[in-house]
């Protein structure tokens, strides 16, 4: 059979031959340091179709997109396009195969004018045919329904324009494949609407798209075919007569299913802890809210009783870190008011917070954490510099510091060199256990988790936990934000979820937890 | 002080402020296409000065002008090329590379000309100026303007042809995107690391020719460290032009003048210690910093190595 030029558009499938994939990934493999983004990933695109790609963070999605787009190569399996096996080895070929990428960061110059994004790449020492650009834009733009200025600066778009723009520019190139990786994630809900209507109109049209996305309303609302990608693995694909069959509500309980492993609830991966009764909560925050250019907080209630361990869940970006560094006293509240005891908080400085007992284990460990080329010793002692005993009047008491840092090293099982290792020459597990020495030593009262065991190995991780079950049985009010469900079911009493910087829902930690809590992290209200 | 702002004082300054401003020009000229692909330039200084040596060097073997300026932009590309190398491809850092090529030009063409003409001092003959029909005519300004170097005119063209490749080329809109958002330019099919070393390699060139420009035209002479830091200010003309060949263009004349007022002043018989006259165009540099510093917009990208993927 006669090989299509691989620019051209697939040839109208003829009663003999079947209709092919445009795309086709067999049992692809990319392995990056420390991470196997995608594990013997097979995936078919289908030319009309939107075609939705699903997956907690980490879940390899834009590893996948960066294949397809030309930015890396795959370890292993073979990538067809209109059925010939190809090497996608740069941008530009990727272009010439006639895929175009929206990323999850925009890929436009913001200092040159929509128009001059569009000419970019032409031959060099030519004139970019403005006019005839801007014609041809205006052209594809009314046929997929968008106006777009071509005289406007990119960086004064906003970033659904943004979108538009290079969904045009895409076209534009004669791209028959469109990859959207989070189109949707910064987008406010109209914005993520029109888009949706947009990406339809594409389809409609025989174009192809990959759709990525955290939110199953929006994958159920313009996906024909569902992908779910857990860990690097393809867990799970619903092909588009299933979709239909299947109807919203039985289609959302499958992806939960597949996207956060098991429902098999007769086999919980730990035992949740024992109920307890309900003392007066030691920490408590009320309406907290916090500005923020991404996403800001508001309306954030939250009380958390001595010995008890509230579980924070929700996708990575959703403003627990905003949330965690408000509280800390890292950053400006808006509004609201945080006890601690009885003793209000808000406007005490991290200092002033800490010596009331409150504590906070970043997840960004080797950044805000720790001094990476300090010694282990200093970084115990990080946020106690100048203090007595170990500073007197101003001078370091060597003795002092490094009996401190024995003592932790100890009792905190840091494997080291020695207790003036720089601290980044330690592993990952053995950072974090510093910084858990550093935090849970002295009068903490009330601690707050960030991903405590986020890039650890399983033995580190566990260790983490344990300090996490610990801090709770010793009496303090512990909150534990972190994306892995499993670990907020094995160690919280209750889990709120938290979504575009707000508290969408607060689950008691029992049975049915589960799948109450995947619906609530997708959007889908429980 | 009526006696001071006489003709011939302004026909100097004017003079002075072309012949001392043109290695600013093209060192800033040069130095602005590298920082707008991204590229921090700091061995632009060693880029002049071999430039300045190459220049001196084939002028004085071959009796010819013109092949002077290809030595002086070949000796710019020999110092160009290994930043190229270094910090394009191998992404090493921009600055430590910079200074370590400067300090490396310096040294290398003090100990070559220590070989060569410590003993003799060569000089070559004056440079011939090409008189502009009619315009070389105006009185003050014309003799200074219009009765220059052919290679003078040529610089100024290059002002103009850098800002028609800026505006109205897809290589301008290339290096754009290389400084502002890399990774853009490469997904729409342009190799990012060979823009960027052709960027380097075409201010090795400018560079290199402004530096010959200064032993053959300006003083006549190789010295060791003639340039005396003219690449750095060239590094504060092209931040201060903001992307603009003709900011490039008003910044170093304005800067030439500093530099040449020394000799006005004598024309005039004014008599000011030379050493407050030599501090001016630092004086100038200063103020400049001051003033525009904070409204300097660099391009994003700058200084920042670029991998495809990377993150
Ligand atoms: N350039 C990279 N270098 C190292 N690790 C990477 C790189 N890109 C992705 N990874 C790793 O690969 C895994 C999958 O990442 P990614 O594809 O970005 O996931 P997703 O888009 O689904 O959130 C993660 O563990 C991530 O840390
Ligand atoms: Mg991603």
């Amino acid at each position: 059979m006669n090989q299509p030029r691989a620019a051209s558009p697939p040839p109208p499938a003829s009663p003999l031959s079947e209709p092919r994939p445009v795309i086709s990934l067999d049992s692809v493999t990319r392995r990056f340091p420390g991470a196997l983004a995608l594990d013997r990933v097979t995936f078919d695109l289908w030319p009309g179709e939107v075609h939705v790609l699903l997956g907690e963070n980490g879940a390899g999605k834009s590893t996948l997109v960066a294949l397809l787009s030309g930015l890396h190569q795959p370890d292993a399996g073979s990538i067809r396009v209109d059925g010939r096996a190809v090497r996608i080895d740069t941008p530009a070929r990727a272009l010439d195969l006639g895929i175009g990428t929206v990323f999850q960061h925009s890929m436009l110059v913001p200092s040159l004018s929509v128009v001059d994004n569009m000419a970019l790449g032409g031959a060099w020492w030519a004139r970019p045919d403005r006019a005839g650009l801007a014609r041809r834009m205006a052209l594809v733009g009314a046929e997929i329904g968008i106006t777009i200025d071509p005289a406007a600066k990119v960086g004064a778009l906003s970033l659904g324009e943004r979108q538009q723009v290079e969904i045009v520019r895409a076209l534009l190139r004669g791209s028959r494949v469109i990859l959207l990786d989070e189109a949707t994630a910064m987008l406010t809900p109209q914005g993520a609407g029109k888009l949706g209507e947009l990406v339809g109109r594409l389809a409609k049209r025989g174009i192809a798209v990959v759709f990525i996305t955290h939110k199953l309303d929006e994958a159920l609302a313009i996906g024909h075919r569902i992908t779910v990608l857990r860990l690097g693995r393809k867990v799970g694909e619903i092909a588009p007569d299933r979709l239909a069959s299947l109807g919203p509500a039985a289609a959302t309980t499958e992806i939960v299913r597949l996207m956060f492993g098991s429902d098999d609830l007769t086999a919980p991966t730990a035992a949740p802890r024992r109920d307890r009764m309900a003392p007066p909560p030691l920490l408590v925050i009320e309406g907290l809210a916090v500005d923020d250019p991404v996403v800001p907080l508001a309306g954030i209630d939250l009380a958390v009783a001595p010995g008890e361990i509230v579980g924070i869940a929700g996708m990575d970006g959703n403003g627990q870190k905003q949330f965690a560094e408000a509280v800390a006293g890292q950053r400006r509240l808006a509004a609201g008011r945080i006890t601690l005891g009885g003793t209000s908080l808000e406007r005490l400085d991290v200092g002033g917070r800490r010596r009331q007992g409150l504590r906070y284990v970043t997840d960004d460990r080797l950044g805000e954490g720790t001094i990476g080329s300090f010694p282990l010793s200093l970084n115990l002692l990080l946020k106690d510099v100048g203090e007595p005993p170990f500073w007197q009047g101003g001078l370091e008491r060597p003795e002092a510091i490094a009996a401190h840092a024995r003592r932790l090293v100890e009792a905190y099982d840091v494997r080291t060199p020695g207790i003036s290792a720089p601290i980044d020459t330690l592993s990952g597990g053995n950072v974090q256990k510093a910084l858990l020495a550093r935090e849970l030593s002295g009068a903490a009262r009330a601690v707050i988790f960030a991903k405590p065991t986020n890039g650890l190995d399983l033995q580190s991780a566990r260790a983490a936990r344990q300090h996490v079950r610990e801090t709770a049985n010793q009496g303090r009010a512990v909150i534990l934000l972190s994306t892995d469900l499993d670990e907020l079911l094995e160690l919280s009493d209750r889990i709120a979820v938290m979504s575009r910087g707000r508290i969408v829902g607060m689950v008691a930690n029992d049975e049915a937890a589960r799948s109450r809590l995947g619906a609530l992290m997708s959007g889908v209200a429980a | 002080m009526s006696t001071l702002f006489t003709e011939p004082f302004f026909t100097a300054l004017v003079l002075g402020a072309l012949t001392a401003g043109l290695p600013l020009l093209l060192a800033g000229l040069g130095e602005q296409i590298s920082e707008k692909a991204g590229v921090l330039n700091i061995g632009i200084e060693g880029m002049m000065l071999a430039g300045a040596y190459g220049g001196f060097l084939v002028a004085y073997h071959t009796g010819s002008i013109w092949l002077g300026y290809l030595g002086g932009a070949l000796g710019g590309m020999a110092v160009a090329t290994p930043m190229a190398v270094l910090c394009i491809r191998l992404g090493l850092s921009q600055i430590v590379i910079g200074m370590a090529l400067t300090l490396g030009a310096e040294g290398t063409t003090a100990l070559l000309h220590h070989f060569q003409f410590a003993q003799s001092y060569p000089r070559l003959p004056a440079v011939a100026t090409l008189a502009i029909p009619g315009l070389s005519a105006i009185p003050v300004i014309g003799p200074a303007l219009f009765d220059r170097p052919p290679i003078v005119y040529l610089a100024i063209l290059a002002v103009f042809l850098t800002a028609y490749v800026f505006r109205s080329t897809h290589l301008g809109l290339a290096l754009q995107a290389a400084g502002d958002k890399p990774e853009a330019l490469d997904a729409a099919g342009v190799d990012v690391v060979r823009l960027r070393s052709l960027a380097v390699l075409a201010t090795g060139c400018l560079a290199g020719v402004g530096g010959a420009f200064m032993a053959e035209v300006g003083a006549g002479i190789f010295v060791p460290f003639m340039t005396n830091g003219a690449g750095f200010i060239g590094i504060v003309l092209a931040m201060q032009a903001r992307g603009r060949p003709f900011g490039v263009l008003w910044g170093a004349l304005l800067f030439g003048a500093c530099l040449s007022a020394a000799t006005a002043l004598q024309v005039a018989g004014v008599s000011i210690p030379t050493d407050v006259v030599q501090m001016l165009p630092f004086v100038a540099v200063l103020a400049v910093l001051v003033l525009l510093g904070r409204k300097a917009s660099l391009p994003p990208a700058l200084g920042v190595h670029y991998v495809r993927g990377g993150r």
